[in-house]
């Protein structure tokens, strides 16, 4: 009964929406707007024939090797940063310059250097999404409660296990906050850098379609970014549901 | 007179001096001169106004907290970090376990870090878990657990680690008044079964004369050591019997009445609470 309600609420708008869309293009001229059944037979013609190996998977294959890289790099360097003051204290006003940085204007400059190859796009995904998670790490680390430092450090807890059962953990809320909000910005820089420096990939074909004149397809390639961030946000949302399980738990009990 | 025993704690002249956290700031003197031995397996009280520097004296008994000045020897070495024959039980229980791991897993990390094998561990944290009643909450997190629960958690991982002393920051302020109780004489059930040194501070009278064999009296800031009192009660103790004896009541007020004088003497506002009726 519940799954059903929830599945309910989930598809109800945009059903209407839909029927709205249908209603006001049945007697639609204009080629640059495309009706439901349009856009759904452009969907699957485009997206599900040669196009899904080739412009797709590549596109999908850099969103998450990006995503990757930034998580790797963010959480690790925000542990590092976050563990010694000083450093943090010397790095910071660096870090907000570079995080200052629009990304887009790297792809340029990441393309004369790499050239247009993957390792360019990633490079991009990368620099641009790293910042929320390495700073909400450095951040994490360094809110870290006191109690449980003393803890740790009079039951002589190793480096180790220090970093494993305490500080990751307790880093962890926020890095999962970070990681969401990169989310967003890495398919963003996936679009731009393909559309720009690239002969492959979602950004690349729209840009195509949109020279081509083919608008339908253009739309379904957008439909396409969109359901990529839906997919994205839903993973997210059942990776955090285990990683924060206890953090969820937590905040119930403290506000009952 | 030679001690019976060689003393297992010794702090000679400790003073801790917190710096002023500004250029032109204030630094604070929180310990001015404390001097007293603990023996081999006895159950001492500190007892002091809030505000005296207790939890400052344990931090620096712990290893955490480096003092000013004062030697502080444990079992005949200084105490240059936290040493491994310690336990600590804090008084901020929801704050001293990890909440994101289970009870068992939370007593059985410090052994983990200590090299001991998975069996022993079980084993170890199963019985530490028997001792503190908590026999069946091995799977369960620790803010699943009520309040009082959770210091029993505290203390099961302390007995785990297998300490020679067990030092307790007033472990049992936050908790109310019946399982305070209760884990009274917890501590004294696990103090004769281990023969662990135990070093309990707390700011309520009434708890220091029952719990302890000899109860030290600290002064208000800057601390020294006001009053050392040997609580001649019977070792057989009884939340009723204990606490109504006569000479219960001597000792409540003879300490009473040392930190009363410690407030004029200092001339600190601090004020010391009131102690109700028995």
């Amino acid at each position: 009964m519940k799954i059903m309600k929830s599945a309910l609420f989930l598809v109800a708008l945009p059903a209407i929406l839909i029927a709205i869309w249908w209603i006001a293009t049945l007697n639609n001229t204009s080629y640059l707007v495309p009706t439901p059944g349009g856009l759904i037979t452009a969907f699957f013609d485009t997206w599900f024939g040669d196009r899904f190996w080739d412009d797709m998977v590549p596109s999908i294959a850099r969103l998450f090797g990006g995503i990757a890289g930034a998580i790797i790099v963010g959480v690790g360097l925000g542990l590092l940063i976050g563990s010694f003051r000083t450093l943090r204290q010397l790095l910071e006003p660096l870090l907000e310059f570079f995080r200052a940085i629009p990304p887009p204007v790297l792809v340029p400059l990441l393309g004369l250097i790499l050239g247009i190859s993957d390792q360019m796009k990633i490079t991009v995904i990368i620099f641009g999404s790293v910042w929320p998670i390495l700073l909400n790490t450095i951040e994490g680390v360094r809110a870290t409660d006191e109690v449980q430092r003393d803890t740790a450090r009079s039951y002589r807890l190793t480096r180790p296990h220090r970093l494993r059962y305490l500080i990751l953990p307790a880093a962890a809320p926020q890095i999962m906050a970070g990681i969401r909000q990169s989310l967003s910005i890495a398919l963003i820089l996936m679009v731009i850098s393909e559309m720009t420096y690239s002969s492959s990939g979602l950004g690349f074909a729209i840009i195509q379609f949109q020279r081509n004149f083919a608008i339908p397809q253009m739309w379904s390639g957008i439909l396409v970014l969109g359901l990529i961030g839906l997919a994205l946000s839903l993973v997210f949302q059942l990776v955090e549901r285990r990683v924060l399980a206890w953090y969820n738990g937590l905040r119930e009990v403290q506000r009952a | 007179m030679p001690e019976p025993t060689t003393p297992v704690l010794v702090v000679e002249g400790l003073r801790k001096v917190y710096p002023a956290p500004t250029a032109g700031g204030q630094s604070v003197e929180a310990i001015r001169d404390l001097t007293f031995t603990v023996p081999q397996g006895q159950l001492v009280c500190i007892v002091g106004p809030s505000g005296a520097g207790k939890t400052t004296l344990l931090k620096c008994i712990a290893g955490l907290l480096p003092p000013t000045a004062g030697k502080l020897e444990l079992q005949g070495k200084p105490i240059s970090g936290p040493p491994r024959t310690m336990a600590v039980v804090f008084q901020e229980y929801g704050r001293s376990l990890f909440p994101w791991m289970t009870v068992q897993a939370n007593v059985e990390l410090p052994l983990k870090s200590a090299g001991v094998g998975k069996a022993e561990r079980h084993q170890r944290s199963h019985e530490a878990l028997v001792a503190v009643n908590l026999a069946d909450a091995g799977e369960k997190y620790p803010w699943q657990l009520s309040g009082g629960m959770q210091q029993r958690v505290a203390i099961a991982r302390a007995v785990a680690y297998r300490p020679e002393i067990l030092i307790m920051d007033e472990p049992f302020a936050a908790v109310d008044a019946q399982t305070r109780a209760e884990l009274e004489d917890l501590v004294r059930k696990l103090w004769k079964e281990l023969g662990v040194t135990v070093l309990f501070v707390t700011h309520d009278i009434d708890e220091s004369v029952y719990l302890g064999e000899r109860v030290i009296v600290l002064s208000n800031r800057p601390t020294v050591v006001q009053d050392d009192v040997v609580i001649d009660l019977p070792a057989e103790r009884d939340q009723l019997t204990t606490r109504s004896d006569p000479r219960f009541a001597e000792l409540r007020l003879k300490i009473y009445g040392e930190i009363q004088r410690a407030k004029d003497t200092t001339g600190d506002t601090m004020t010391v609470r009131t102690i109700p009726a028995a």
